[in-house]
């Protein structure tokens, strides 16, 4: 069966001063099926966004494909292509800065609908309203009058508009509070259920992610290091940077969370700087696994050991060993 | 250092804030958490003076900064305090990134203004602070427009202006919604560490529970405009008094099975104008009274750890 969406060592580099580039993706593969929900994680600067962008072909790959429904997107024009734009919606990062401040929020939640040419507009406006848990009296106020919560979830009306088969959400629920959170989190739930929406989420929140997600893939310096069920990786998960990304999720007291004695790994050394590339594994100035082999070598992201389908895939060398007595406790 | 009283904000759609009491000692860490629209960030704002003017209004209380009222300060008075004394850090980077200046010169601003640094001594103040917020290789940094920065960390650079100034208040809004749990980590270190050093105070508006958790001494639950409970951030977490604040506590993802649905709060916030003298939470509440809606409801627990609930969970 062809997947819903496939994109196929895409490529993406910005221009860093002079000859240097930002190696904002750096070969990324996936499929996503008809109802699946892939979350997309990683640290602040890695490439989550640029990857959604380049998905809704808001900034222009550098190589690579993204085929919808089997059919390459680049190739598309006219109105194939406003056919499948329509199908692949995105909500924004922040969420003001995508909102036009002079239009009232009935227009921008409508406007989708007027570029495509869909009828009876006010009565899906206001039914997107309802939607996101925004009241009708919303619809003739203007973005400021609203909070940075409400505001984000005019945002997500608007995405909703055209009924589109994927979303790419680009922390979506990050700016709310955990009643609307869990509000918009089991809104993407029923969506998913009901109209079978297949979705890209990206988030650095690891605990809702791991609520929403089937699959995650757990992103570094442009690339995918890790990706498995959902489960999976939280109950085992194999490489260095994934360990440390889930030891440093802030427990709540009295959750089962907090009981697990887990002590937290702190990576050391910058964040990277994507225009600096390191040789061998891209992670390895900041492992606390490394080994000689690791700055030489770059490990591919092939299947863990043990596995032989595609189902749990990780780019380390040492995929999942025991790390106790290489120091992995962190300093 | 920072006490509100009785503070009352209201715009042309009705009572948006009504009757906040607040405190901030030095060296402290209060959490502000509450449902989107509640009001935190305006409240946060009218401490600054940076109220939409047109828009909303104080018609009630008072906002004293080490024993003087602040909110009658004009412009230039209160622009003084504003950095020198107290900084913030906005909930929507872009909004207060200069979209044509360079990190550099954006930063460099502050650091020139309230700590008199200029030249070499300011660029490498400057690298500091990017390198403090895991924005290192400072020369090239330095150079940078925002529109080339990804979310998160626009949102650094904002929280590096908002350091430079060393304040002895700081107020964060959402400072971390953007970022992944272990920069966050290295920023709620970074204000520690300031807390630590010279006493630095902290208002932190978050709606991220886990981290009031790990870094708040005390926690002001907000809904509707109205404080209904506060306390020590133990205390809260593990006895919630509200109702609100104990139906909240649930719906956290990391409280639930994955991939269960989550026991969302149903219904809205009552609209500013569209709240009832009682309980603004009654209406959504399985424990209200008959008495919720139509009464407010009295201060009940202790002088550190109270709420306002006529049927309070503990
Ligand atoms: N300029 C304005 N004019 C009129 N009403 C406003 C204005 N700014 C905010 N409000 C209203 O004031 C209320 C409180 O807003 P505020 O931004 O303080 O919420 P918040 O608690 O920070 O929410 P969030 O968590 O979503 O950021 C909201 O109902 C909002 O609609
Ligand atoms: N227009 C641009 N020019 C140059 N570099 C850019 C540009 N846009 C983004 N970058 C860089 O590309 C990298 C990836 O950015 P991206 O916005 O995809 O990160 P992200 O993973 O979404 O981060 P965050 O979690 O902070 O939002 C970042 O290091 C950023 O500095
Ligand atoms: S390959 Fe080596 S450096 Fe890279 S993550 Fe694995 S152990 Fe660490
Ligand atoms: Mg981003
Ligand atoms: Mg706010």
């Amino acid at each position: 069966m062809t997947p819903l969406l496939s994109v196929v060592d895409l490529v993406k580099h910005y221009p860093a001063g002079g000859a240097r580039k930002v190696l904002a993706l750096d070969g990324i593969s996936f499929d996503l099926a008809e109802g699946e929900v892939l979350g997309v994680v990683g640290e602040s600067g890695c490439g989550k966004s640029t990857l959604g962008r380049t998905i809704m072909r808001l900034a222009r790959p550098t190589s690579g494909e993204i085929r919808f429904r089997g059919t390459d997107l680049a190739g598309l024009k006219g109105k194939t292509l406003k056919a499948a734009r329509a199908e692949i919606q995105m909500v924004f990062q922040d969420p003001f800065g995508s909102l036009n401040p002079r239009h009232s929020v009935a227009t921008i939640v409508g406007e989708p609908l007027v570029v495509h040419g869909r009828p009876d507009r006010a009565a899906r406006v206001r039914e997107l309203l309802d939607l996101v848990g925004l009241p009708q009296t919303a619809a003739a106020r203007l973005p400021h009058e609203f909070s940075g919560g409400q505001r984000q979830r005019i945002a997500i009306a608007r995405a909703l508009a055209l009924s589109p088969r994927i979303l790419v959400a680009d922390e979506a629920v990050s700016a709310l509070d955990v009643s609307i959170q869990s509000q918009i989190i089991n809104l993407f739930a029923e969506l998913r259920r009901e109209l079978g929406l297949s979705m890209i989420f990206i988030s650095h929140d690891l605990s809702v992610v791991r609520h929403v997600s089937d699959r995650i893939a757990v992103m570094y310096f442009g690339k995918f290091v890790e990706t498995a069920p959902a489960e999976d990786l939280f109950r085992a998960p194999l490489h260095p940077y994934t360990r440390a990304l889930m030891s440093a999720i802030p427990k709540l007291p009295g959750s089962a969370a907090a009981s697990g004695s887990s002590r937290r790994i702190v990576l050391k050394g910058d964040v990277p700087n994507l225009a600096f590339r390191p040789d061998g594994c891209l992670f390895h100035p900041r492992c606390y696994a490394m080994r000689d082999r690791c700055r030489h070598e770059a490990p591919e992201l092939d299947p863990a050991p043990g596995e032989t389908g595609d189902a749990r895939l990780c780019a380390c060398h040492y995929a999942g060993e025991d790390l106790s007595d290489t120091g992995a406790s962190g300093s | 250092m920072l006490r509100i009283e009785d503070l009352c904000l209201e715009a042309g759609s009705g009572v948006l804030v009504d009757g906040i009491d607040l405190a901030v000692d030095a060296g402290e860490m209060l959490g502000l958490v509450g449902e989107s629209g509640c009001g935190k960030t305006i409240t946060a704002l009218s401490v600054l003076g940076l109220l939409p003017r047109q828009a909303v209004r104080v018609t009630q209380g008072r906002i004293l900064f080490n024993g003087r009222d602040i909110a009658s300060l004009d412009d230039d008075e209160m622009n003084t305090v504003r950095g020198n004394d107290i900084s913030m850090i906005f909930q929507e980077p872009m909004t207060s990134l200069n979209p044509v200046m360079t990190l550099a010169d954006q930063i460099g601003e502050g650091l020139a203004l309230h700590r008199d640094l200029h030249g070499a001594r300011q660029a490498s103040e400057v690298d500091r602070l990017l390198a403090l917020v895991g924005l290192p290789n400072g020369p090239e940094q330095r150079r940078r427009y925002p529109h080339q920065l990804s979310g998160g960390q626009r949102q650094r650079v904002m929280i590096a202006m908002a350091l430079a100034c060393e304040p002895a208040l700081l107020i964060a809004d959402e400072p971390t919604t953007a970022l992944d749990v272990t920069i966050q980590a290295q920023i709620l270190d970074l204000i520690g560490e300031m807390r630590a050093r010279f006493g630095m105070a902290c208002i932190l508006v978050t709606h991220d529970l886990g981290v009031v958790a790990e870094t708040c001494d005390t926690v002001a639950v907000m809904y509707a405009g109205r404080i209904v409970e506060q306390g020590p951030v133990a205390d809260v977490f593990r006895t919630p008094r509200h109702r609100y604040t104990e139906a909240l506590l649930r719906t956290i993802p990391a409280a639930n099975a994955p991939g269960a649905m989550l026991p969302a709060i149903s219904g809205t916030v009552p609209q500013p104008g569209a709240r009832p003298p009682g309980c603004a939470f009654a209406e959504r509440c399985h424990e209200a009274l008959p008495q919720c809606a139509g009464q407010r409801p009295p201060r009940d627990g202790t002088k550190e750890h109270f709420a306002m609930c006529w049927n309070p969970a503990s």
